[in-house]
């Protein structure tokens, strides 16, 4: 199935997009995101502590992902 | 209570519905802290004291530089140099007579944040590095004061109001709901570092100002348990629900934070671990002094190396894989940047390289200017 993962902040930088689709197997959860998105771009390691949102909510890794979800990618921004 | 120069000054706003003279009362009888004077800061400092919340705090240490002026408006020209706190506490008392203000002239840390904060009715946080984010976060949930955030990078901002009291008395969530372990330094890069739109912290935060403002005023629904993001660039906004986590250290169920800690730390900000690989300008200073001046390596961008540098060589740090055949490893070379990031990353990538007689300046360029020399143009 097809999800799509909105990033903000320096994960944009990491995905060289601000939006990209990730092919995942059915019965995915939020961790196996996760775990894709470091294997595809290493440098997503440095954000592997990140909570992650679906659609409107964050949930928790042990949550099943369903076909066309946004997965959205929000790191901690500090200016001001 | 309220006098007439009042009821026509805020007369906008008591003529609101669900505001009225009840709601401007509220206001005056009400104090905010503001944390930091700069883009967020100063739209929230202007519109609380317009507003007429009745006692505005403001915790500021730094100086109006040149590069603020592009975001923080309240500064002129004129002014670099000068205190921005000092600068703000004046602007707020031409704005608004009516307004009492302290100010606050220090960098807030573990030692002094709940005695400053306790003070106050609610926290608008407009800091700038992640520290002071967790920090401010860890005192306002041990004090149970209602903190309003924001944070900007780039074209993209963030707002939410933390621990605010619910009706049934408990309270929403907060910054470790959010974001419970803080990435590596290098994954939150400073609008120093990143860089930041203008327009961005204004519209930002003036809707931090909005939110403290309908807090006090007891009015609205508020941004509670809600992370509201704006990304200026594609102009998309996005409202996500944030739960509070049972396993929170400061306010879940088994709290294992219960005074403030050592937020440096924390964030991986340590100095210590790198002690070793690590020169002062002082040090440097003084081997330059003595005629052992060390090669100089600057791994800054060139637009950087035009507004001021060291002498050294200027090999920005993006280069440095295929340029480094013009150092040599014999040779003591001190690398660095602006303020000691880049050049660390250069450091640990020379030494896998096998150079072993390589320093960090410790605090880059801008420790240089503040310590050694103060001519230096810094930005």
């Amino acid at each position: 199935m097809k999800i799509e993962v909105i990033a903000f902040g320096i994960a944009k930088d990491i995905l060289n997009s601000n939006q990209v689709t990730l092919e995942m197997e059915e019965q995915s959860s939020v961790a196996d995101v996760r775990q894709a998105l470091v294997d595809l771009y290493p440098a997503f390691q440095g954000l592997a502590s990140l909570q992650l949102a679906v659609n409107a909510d964050y949930v928790s890794d042990d949550y099943l992902i369903k076909e066309n979800d946004e997965v959205v990618l929000i790191p901690p921004v500090s200016g001001g | 209570m309220l006098n007439k120069e009042e009821l026509i000054r805020y007369n906008r706003q008591i003529i609101l519905p669900d505001f009225g003279i009840e709601g401007q009362e509220k206001l005056k009888s009400s104090s905010v802290l503001v944390i930091g004077a700069g883009g967020l800061g100063i739209p929230n400092l202007s519109y609380l004291a317009a507003a007429g919340v009745g006692r505005i705090g403001l915790v500021e240490f730094d100086e109006i530089s040149l590069s603020n002026l592009q975001r923080q408006v309240m500064y002129k020209t004129n002014q670099a140099g000068e205190s921005k706190g000092k600068s703000a506490v004046k602007m707020i008392q031409e704005l608004n007579p009516n307004v009492s203000v302290d100010y606050f002239e220090t960098r807030l840390d573990a030692e002094n944040a709940l005695e400053v904060i306790g003070d106050f009715d609610l926290v608008v946080d407009g800091s700038d590095n992640l520290p002071t984010r967790y920090l401010v976060n860890d005192a306002c949930v041990l004090l149970g004061k209602p903190l309003v955030y924001a944070a900007v990078f780039r074209y993209e901002g963030q707002v939410s109001v933390f621990n605010a009291q619910r009706k049934d008395g408990s309270r929403g969530p907060n910054y470790r709901d959010l974001f419970p372990t803080p990435p590596p330094p290098e994954m939150v890069p400073s609008c120093n570092e990143g860089g930041v739109f203008g327009a961005l912290t204004g519209i930002i935060g003036a809707m931090q100002a909005n939110e403290a403002i309908k807090l006090l005023a007891g009015l609205g629904i508020r941004l509670d348990g809600r992370l509201f993001l704006f990304d200026s660039q594609y102009f998309t906004a996005r409202f996500l629900n944030i739960k509070s986590n049972s396993e929170n250290p400061v306010s879940g169920d088994h709290p294992t934070i219960t005074e403030l800690i050592d937020y440096e730390a924390f964030c991986g900000l340590s100095e210590v671990e790198n002690e070793a690989d690590d020169i002062t300008v002082q040090e440097l200073h003084q081997m330059i002094k003595s005629g052992n001046a060390p090669f100089i390596l600057d791994v800054r961008e060139p637009y950087e190396y035009a507004i001021s540098n060291l002498n050294g060589l200027n090999i920005p740090l993006s280069n440095l894989e295929n340029e480094i055949g013009q150092l040599s490893q014999n040779e003591i070379t001190v690398i660095h940047c602006k303020s000691g990031q880049r050049s660390l990353k250069a450091l640990e990538f020379l030494k896998k390289e096998g150079f072993s007689k390589i320093k960090n300046l410790k605090g880059g360029i801008l420790a240089w200017q503040k310590e050694i020399d103060h001519s230096i143009e810094i930005y």
